[in-house]
């Protein structure tokens, strides 16, 4: 179990605990924290589980795949720190981890 | 005034309805009945990560238990209903129990196509649908060294490919003359046929299964005049709707549960989603469409209709399938006589497939190329024009392609 800390754009904060393995957006969906939309269900199909990760562990998260980053291209408000959740899995290292939410996933 | 609302089937289109009819404010009472014991799960997953092991039941789930609380509906499950009275407005379940309803949504998705040879019912052949077949499966993939897989399909050939990790001899037979033949076109058939066997799989193409043979338990099968051993057999030869209830109240159904536009049957009262359903699909054919995001989409249709704010349903189709470290994503529906572009090469296992129609992008298939398959998909939505050799550019973006 890991800490995460999902942020919605509005600032509402939701801190829970996240099964290793799982990802960042399961940890999400399955809490029922709104704003990760995740219509593919984690198939990587459809960047609507963008999130802004804390500057501090960028460096914890294994790099982005080819996938992920072309699909990136389709998300709003695109930033260095974007990235998609379902492609982000929970490690005892991302413990504390924050995840801050876009305006729109569409 | 609607203020019971009843959901046979507890899948994917059950956990859609729930969500937008609480969304949509409807505040009356509402309940899912399901045969299944256990509450809404992904399908996807099992032919794929949870059949490989990298992904354990808990994950399977839609959603949690708090969703179901939170949204007050109550959930019942490993119980099948047995009849809809739709005079009297009730659904009776197999436990006695009956359920009131103003209005049903009926999702009761779809089943495995049996396959009617002797031997079939012998220890040893599998289907893959449910939980508790991966359940079955999985432990025998584990004690056996060869696997047949009757049927060349997406399931076929995800199983086929979790099997190759697991070391498995895997030997497809398929009675057509090429894989997946009923969902892509030829390019693609050709493509992860060459992919599988260079993993190691052996196919028998034009080749139907007569018998499955064994003393006990399976030991052979028979194809093509002769017997092969096997200590394991997957047989995935397509799926049947569900629209047995729905009949037999009376209802329009042929090969499905025929519901129009806002996904309402022939009764006002009674609404459809999912598999288990026929509709007139975007172009105007009728269609049966298996597929998670038929079952999303006329779910949430369904519910709209439900609440008093009907919108026609016409979303683009989309599917998807994981074999090796290829991902397949494919838009809109394929027809013969489409004009195909290719986009990027098959060796570099990373291309597309545009179909044409007319000039109008009608569908697209993209492995490993996701910028195609979710530019393809919009473009099918807008009904948009593209010049073929610009389809085939990759050096422009997809992003400017139109």
């Amino acid at each position: 179990m890991s800490k995460i800390k999902y942020v919605e754009h509005s600032g509402k904060e939701h801190e829970v605990d996240v099964p290793d393995g799982w990802s960042v957006m399961e940890g999400a969906v399955k809490n029922l924290i709104p704003g990760i939309d995740a219509d593919c269900g984690g198939a990587c199909a459809c960047a609507t589980c963008h999130v802004y990760v804390d500057a501090a562990f960028e460096d914890k998260i294994p790099a982005k795949s080819d996938m992920e980053e072309t699909m990136l291209d389709f998300a709003q408000d695109l930033q260095p720190n974007s990235r998609l959740s379902c492609q982000i899995k929970v490690t005892p290292e991302l413990n504390g981890l924050t995840v801050r939410m876009p305006k729109s996933q569409h | 005034m609607t203020e019971r609302i009843v959901i046979i089937g507890a899948g994917q289109a059950a956990v859609q309805a729930i969500a937008t009819l609480r969304a949509e404010g409807f505040a009356g009472s509402l309940t899912v009945v399901g045969d299944e014991a256990f509450p809404p799960y992904q399908r996807p997953p099992l032919s794929k990560a949870y059949l490989s092991g990298a992904m354990d039941r808990e994950r399977l789930f839609l959603k949690p238990d708090a969703f179901y609380a939170e949204a007050k509906c109550e959930l019942i499950l490993g119980v099948a209903a047995t009849a809809i009275d739709r005079t009297a407005r009730f659904v009776a379940l197999a436990d006695g129990r009956s359920l009131a309803y103003d209005k049903l949504l009926i999702a009761t998705g779809s089943r495995v196509r049996e396959i009617r040879v002797p031997g079939a019912k012998l220890p040893g052949v599998h289907y893959l649908r449910t939980i508790a077949d991966v359940d079955a499966l999985r432990p025998a993939f584990k004690t056996s060294k060869s696997i047949a897989i009757v049927g060349g399909g997406y399931i076929g050939l995800e199983v086929a490919a979790v099997a190759r990790k697991y070391d498995l001899t895997v030997t497809v037979f398929e009675a057509l003359d090429r894989v997946m033949a009923r969902a892509v076109s030829p390019i693609l058939s050709d493509f992860y046929e060459r992919v599988h066997r260079e993993a190691g799989v052996e196919f028998k193409l034009n080749t139907g299964v007569e018998a499955f043979e064994g003393g006990g338990k399976l030991e052979a099968v028979r194809a093509g005049g002769k017997s092969h051993p096997f200590d394991l057999a997957l047989v995935g030869i397509g799926i049947m709707p569900n629209p047995g209830l729905a009949e037999a109240a009376g209802l329009s159904c042929q090969d499905g549960i025929i519901v129009d536009r806002f996904c309402a049957t022939s009764d006002p009262a009674v609404f459809a989603a999912g598999d288990c359903t026929r509709h007139h699909g975007r172009d105007g054919n009728e269609i049966r469409l298996e597929c998670v995001q038929n079952a999303i989409d006329q779910a949430k249709h369904a519910a709209l209709a439900m609440v008093g704010k009907p919108t026609p349903y016409s979303e683009v189709p989309w599917f998807w399938s994981d074999q090796y470290d290829l991902k397949l994503q494919i838009a809109g529906l394929i027809q013969p006589g489409d004009v195909q572009v290719l986009r990027g090469d098959p060796a570099a296992r990373k291309f597309a497939v545009f179909h044409l129609r007319d000039g109008v992008v009608a569908a697209v298939e993209a492995v490993n190329a996701a910028p195609e398959y979710i530019v393809g998909r919009k473009l099918i939505g807008e009904g948009a024009r593209v010049a073929p050799e610009r389809l085939a550019d990759t050096a422009i973006p997809m992003k400017n392609i139109s």
